[in-house]
């Protein structure tokens, strides 16, 4: 590969690549690749650990024995999003939508659909209560109403070749950037856009490029934040698997609007599939002159560099993340000063969240006027969710900003699973909080989650249900917290130590009501003086909480009980003798001799015996076991 | 110097731009408390103890880190910041052992003083404390975990004073403690035991090892004879502890005090000081001479000799084999001392007070058993004498005058400023002019060579036309970049001071502990002031030089010879050992 010499030429590379797959835009095959069909596999982690990159093997070799290699490309993509299908394979042109594929599906899929021209119907999507198969992905409700920008490409082109990333309009928006705009006009347009960052506080990314452009140094750095930590959030790591190329595009625009030359991606060690795509991309981009010295002839240059988290949470806050891209131990510094004025070793920096960057391409080929036209007055643009806990459909979802809870849930996430009651939405993480049904109406945005007594964080969405004990989900996160904290201030190191004692205590039923007082005097004690986000936020769980669920905190405290028989010390396991016929099952199988009974005499359970492991309720086939 | 003006609690004051809220404060009448703040060693905001109102900002902001602007306003002591800062030391003492009544640092404790200073008598958080195992495998300093704040002074002062930084962060979470990596104890690793990290640690997580009692059934033990030394910074020191002002001399109550205690002998490390200048000074003349290692390095320090055999273990060559004065005031208490007068040295008990903590660990090194026997049998440092006076109940303030014993009782005004940095080397040059060129100095105080805390001082004297460049230093930051240019050969020093310690012994680790607020209040570094006390010292001496002294004349004529003679080596000089920086079995 030459390198491209100018904006023009990229424009001519991106006509003739995007012919070379036209196909996956449901057209007739081109000269310029006679494949009929294109089959996507999805290679992001979620599919690739059930197997799907097996499944690629398998398909490509009985092609090649079915001689129909030349006929059929196999092309690996990024994340679809909707995970629990998994592995998922889209054919084109058709657009076919395969999920749970299997290698033993694979000879069928040739023979029946690559060869024969029919659809596999048993691997295709039933859509729920219409007892119809979805033919392809628009009949799916799943990605009905979502709206793909920062995933554009995931899903739909190779990301380990940056000529299918040029194809969907890579680097267009760096080279009309570096062609037709002046640094100042690179930043007003990201103002106009709107954008804010993806990564959890929601701070306008125009004004913190502004911000860093402002300061005046020799040496400037753009830094990406990949270390996402939330449990259970894979957006950027999506991104990155998926669409490596717009990351890096997005880091030079920046460069080239703040003056830096030089950038770093922190991403965890953890993303082994992610590093090795950017490791990829990177080369590539150089290769091609996109990254490098005087990208497209304009003068301006911009590399990249990738620096390996070790896994710790805090390194996701912007300062902890420099002091860790700088070899020290990955703790947070107090701000001012800025990393806009003294950020990576002192110079003058701005560190941005992975999704957010994905969007900043778009920004510069569609326009800031298109992004702000998506959106709600504050907050523009569209966010990524990881959607996973009591929900029928698990996966990663991007809705425009303003889309309900109850869209995202009920229409997108296909309700809750079993018929069971809808209890909590938790978003934004170990900062966020748990908001009740009254707030499935709220248009989601970062001010309306706030506003709700949660926040957006980087796009955490945790469905619970009634069987979800509340304090037992704070507990959860404060255990998180307390694992993650760097320990340098004592409010979280030992703040939130103190916090989960208590609600340990009264997840235990020994908790009494001051215990509440002590919570609320801990909350308010250590999110008004920890050092950094991560600490100042560590309290919201409780908070939140106790501001819709009190009444359960209280049940644990005064009545002993867990209302969601959850919490395994205020649990009491019985036999109904009604319904026991005396079986002997749960006698046979219970781990501790805790339940006696004759055979066909109802059984009883000795509460000073059970250790409440759940087997006699799993044994019984009479439903006669229950917790109380 | 461009000044802003900033509001605090509705007092305006005009400072420096680039001054910190915390400054401001204390300008307008404030202080406001802190705990990991040190001045000149730790700016972290790390704590959340110093935490103040900004007006404009959304979270109550560290003022130790929190920079001045024109318009500024601040409130430091509002509701939220009484709460936030209450909380906080709470949360401290929620995993803090209460043991003060035991504790080594009860009264001039940090934490003990911040919690009495918000109110709190009661801690209304409670839960799991902290269990980690202490380590006092080290023969001078004792690490207990259990009372770190986490502040990370002790990593600050480490790691960028000392630039030996073999103390940070490790765990996470609850568990997060400052200690050197992997949970190692302070003997398996290139610790120098110099003892800088007590000196800045506010609570009692880093102390001495505590040798007092040690000394008290010595005293107790009527067969034992026991003497003892004190070093030139300890007479200084020692009067901190008894409220007296920073750098008063105190030699005279200091060897009442001993007496009182029932030391047989008080004697003066003084005394080997000149003996050092004597060997050390000829030392450096032989090499000249008969073209031995240049340049010669002194080797006083015991927290410099240990760093030299961790770090430079090729280098060792260059450091003197003189001893150092403790060493040599005991290698000769149980050999010259008996001879005169006429004690069984079997029966002699040797302890020497000073203001190190390393000297421990030199007392216990095997090869310093020249004697016949262990040549210093306990080391304290001023601040465990302190504790001893006070044990006695000894009046110090208002005791009288009194002179050391002899034969090893007498020092010169040489031999006092052995206490600060360039004073050995200011010493010796006295001495080695006169003794090459056979004329008297024309003026004793040789200021390029008196150097502060942390600074290089080069100077060339002419000793009779030949020009002799020297290189002073002080802490082992700075001795690192010296070393770095003796290994790489471009060193054109003939000799070089090296001393551990910011600003010499008056800022060694066995000195009393300045809190972070007097730290901040003194006009003056203390140990500036301390360091001022010795040339006071210096200049009041009748005999200033220490080839002058007459006790040393004295023991050359009537017991060593001459220096560098075959009883000097013997007694006198030492050899070092090549060390790597970690005495662990994975070591290879």
């Amino acid at each position: 590969m030459s390198k491209i010499a100018s904006f023009e030429e990229l424009k001519a590379l991106q006509v003739a690549e995007r012919a070379k797959i036209a196909v996956r835009d449901g057209q007739a095959p081109t000269p310029a690749n006679l494949a009929k069909h294109h089959v996507l596999i999805c290679a992001g982690t979620g599919c690739s650990s059930s197997n799907s990159m097996e499944v690629k093997e398998a398909l490509e070799k009985q092609l090649v024995e079915a001689g129909l290699d030349n006929e059929i490309d196999v092309v690996k993509t990024g994340c679809f999003g909707f995970c629990s299908l998994g592995p998922i394979m889209v054919i084109y042109p058709e657009g076919t939508f395969y999920h749970h594929v299997k290698v033993e599906d694979v000879a069928e899929i040739v023979e029946t659909h690559l060869k024969g021209g029919q659809l596999v119907d048993r691997l295709l999507y039933d859509i729920p209560g219409q007892n119809k198969k979805a033919p392809d992905m628009s009949h799916i409700p799943f990605f009905q109403k979502q709206k793909r920008v920062a995933l554009r490409n995931c899903g739909t082109i190779n990301p380990e070749d940056i000529n299918e990333a040029i194809a969907h309009d890579a680097y267009q928006g760096l080279g009309r950037a570096l062609t037709s705009m002046t640094p100042a006009e690179v930043i007003a347009e990201v103002e106009k856009s709107g954008i804010r960052g993806r990564g959890g506080a929601g701070f306008p990314t125009g004004k913190k490029w502004k911000f860093a452009a402002g300061y005046q140094a020799p040496e400037k750095y753009v830094v990406v934040n990949a270390d996402e930590g939330d449990p259970g959030a894979f957006m950027d790591r999506s991104v990155l698997e998926g669409d490596p190329h717009s990351i890096l595009e997005a880091m030079a625009i920046g460069g080239y609007a703040i003056g830096a030359q030089h950038g770093f991606i922190y991403v965890r060690a953890e993303y082994p599939i992610a590093v090795h795509r950017l490791e990829i991309a990177i080369a590539q981009a150089r290769e091609l002159g996109l990254l490098g010295e005087n990208i497209m002839g304009s003068g301006f240059s911009f590399d990249v560099d990738i620096r390996l988290g070790a896994g710790a949470f805090v390194c996701g806050e912007e300062t902890a993340l420099l002091t860790s891209v700088e070899g020290k131990r990955g703790e947070p510094r107090p701000r001012p000063p800025f990393p806009a004025e003294k950020g990576l070793w002192g110079v003058p920096t701005f560190v941005n969240n992975v999704e957010t960057l994905a969007n900043i391409p778009v920004i510069f080929t569609k326009g800031g006027d298109w992004f702000a036209s998506i959106g709600t007055a504050g907050s523009k643009g569209t966010k990524v969710f990881a959607m996973a806990g009591k929900v029928n459909n698990i996966g990663l979802v991007e809705v425009p900003m303003g889309t309900t809870l109850r869209e995202m849930i009920y229409d997108i996430g296909g309700g809750i699973p079993n018929g069971k009651e809808f209890k909590a939405a938790q978003t934004g993480g170990p900062s966020g909080g748990c908001l009740p049904a009254s707030a499935l109406d709220t248009e989601i945005d970062f001010d309306t989650l706030v506003a709700a007594g949660s926040m957006m964080g980087s796009g955490g969405l945790i469905v619970l249900d009634e069987t979800t004990c509340m304090v037992d989900i704070a507990k959860f996160y404060l255990e998180f917290t307390q694992d993650e904290s760097c320990g340098k201030c004592p409010p979280c190191r030992i703040g939130t130590k103190r916090m989960l004692e208590i609600l340990d205590k009264i997840t235990r039923g020994e908790g009494t009501m001051e215990d509440i007082d002590n919570l609320e005097t801990l909350a308010r004690t250590i999110s008004s003086s920890a050092l950094c986000a991560l600490g100042q936020t560590a309290p919201n769980p409780i908070l939140a909480t106790l501001k819709f669920f009190r009444d359960e905190y209280e049940a644990h405290i005064v009545d002993k009980t867990c209302p969601a028989h959850v919490c395994k010390k205020l649990l009491r396991y019985e036999i109904d003798p009604e319904k026991c016929k005396g079986c002997t099952a749960c006698a046979r199988n219970c781990p501790v001799e805790a339940i006696e009974g004759a055979v066909r005499e109802p059984h009883k359970i000795d509460p000073a015996k059970c250790i409440k492991c759940g087997t006699c309720i799993e044994k019984c086939r009479f439903g006669a076991i229950s917790r109380a | 110097m461009e000044m802003v003006n900033v509001m605090i609690d509705g007092v305006s004051v005009q400072v420096e731009a680039g001054s910190t809220v915390l400054q401001a404060a204390q300008k307008a009448g404030i202080n406001i408390p802190t705990l990991c703040y040190l001045k000149d060693v730790n700016q972290l905001g790390a704590c959340r103890v110093c935490l103040v109102e900004v007006k404009g900002a959304k979270a109550l902001q560290p003022s130790c880190v929190y920079p001045v602007r024109e318009g500024l306003e601040v409130y430091t002591n509002t509701a939220k910041v009484r709460e936030a800062r209450k909380g906080v030391v709470e949360l401290l003492l929620s995993n803090h052992p209460s043991d003060c009544l035991n504790c080594v640092r009860s009264g001039n404790c940090e934490l003990q003083q911040l919690a009495h200073q918000m109110g709190i008598r009661k801690v209304r958080f409670t839960g799991e404390q902290s269990t980690f195992p202490v380590d006092d495998r080290s023969v001078a300093i004792v690490r207990d975990p259990n009372k770190c704040v986490y502040c990370r002074r002790c990593e600050a002062v480490c790691k960028n004073v000392q630039g030996v930084n073999i103390l940070g962060g490790i765990g996470r979470g609850f568990n997060s403690i400052v200690g050197p990596a992997f949970g190692h104890a302070l003997d398996e690793i290139n610790c120098t035991l110099c003892g800088q990290c007590i000196n800045v640690c506010p609570t009692g997580a880093l102390a001495e090892k505590d040798d007092t009692q040690k000394v008290w059934d010595a005293l107790a033990d009527e067969s034992k004879h026991v003497v003892v030394q004190f070093s030139p910074a300890v007479r200084i020191a020692i009067s901190e502890e008894f409220g007296l002002p920073y750098g008063t001399i105190s030699t005279g109550k200091l060897v009442a005090a001993l007496r009182r205690m029932g030391f047989n002998k008080v004697f003066d490390t003084n005394w080997s000081a000149d003996l050092t200048i004597m060997e050390e000074g000829n030392e450096l003349l032989d090499r000249l001479q008969n073209g031995g290692t240049l340049p010669m390095i002194t080797s006083c320090s015991p927290g410099w000799v240990k760093y030299c055999e961790n770090h430079y273990p090729e280098q060792l060559g260059h450091l003197s084999t003189a001893k150092s004065p403790q060493a040599m005031f005991g290698a000769m208490v149980k050999t010259y001392y008996p001879q005169t007068d006429g004690i069984d040295p079997a029966s002699i008990y040797s302890v020497s007070v000073m203001p190190c903590t390393a000297k421990k660990y030199e007392a216990a090194r095997p090869e310093l058993c020249d004697s016949g026997y262990r040549d210093v049998d306990a080391v304290i440092t001023v601040r465990e004498m302190a504790r001893m006076i006070k044990q006695a109940g000894i009046d110090f303030v208002n005791l009288p005058d009194e002179e050391c014993d002899a034969p090893m009782g007498l020092g010169t005004g040489a031999a006092t400023i052995f206490g600060t940095t360039g004073g050995v080397m200011e010493a010796a040059l006295r001495t080695v002019y006169e003794v090459v060129t056979g004329k008297t100095l024309p003026r004793l105080e040789l200021e390029d060579v008196r150097g502060t805390m942390g600074e290089i001082k080069e100077a060339t004297i002419d000793l009779d036309g030949t020009p002799v460049k020297v290189a002073v230093a002080n802490t082992l930051a700075r001795a690192k970049e010296i070393m770095e240019e003796v290994k790489a050969g471009t060193a054109d020093y003939t000799f070089i001071e090296i001393m551990a310690c910011p600003n010499g012994c008056v800022g060694g680790g066995g000195t009393p502990i300045v809190d972070a607020l007097t730290r901040t209040k003194l006009p003056e570094d203390y140990r500036a002031l301390r360091a001022k006390g010795l040339y006071n010292d210096d200049e009041n001496l009748p005999i200033r030089k220490s080839h002058e002294n007459p006790f040393i004349t004295a023991v050359y004529e009537n017991f060593l010879g001459e220096p560098l003679g075959h009883k000097s080596h013997e007694l006198l000089h030492t050899h070092y050992t090549p060390r790597k920086k970690y005495n662990l079995e994975c070591n290879d």
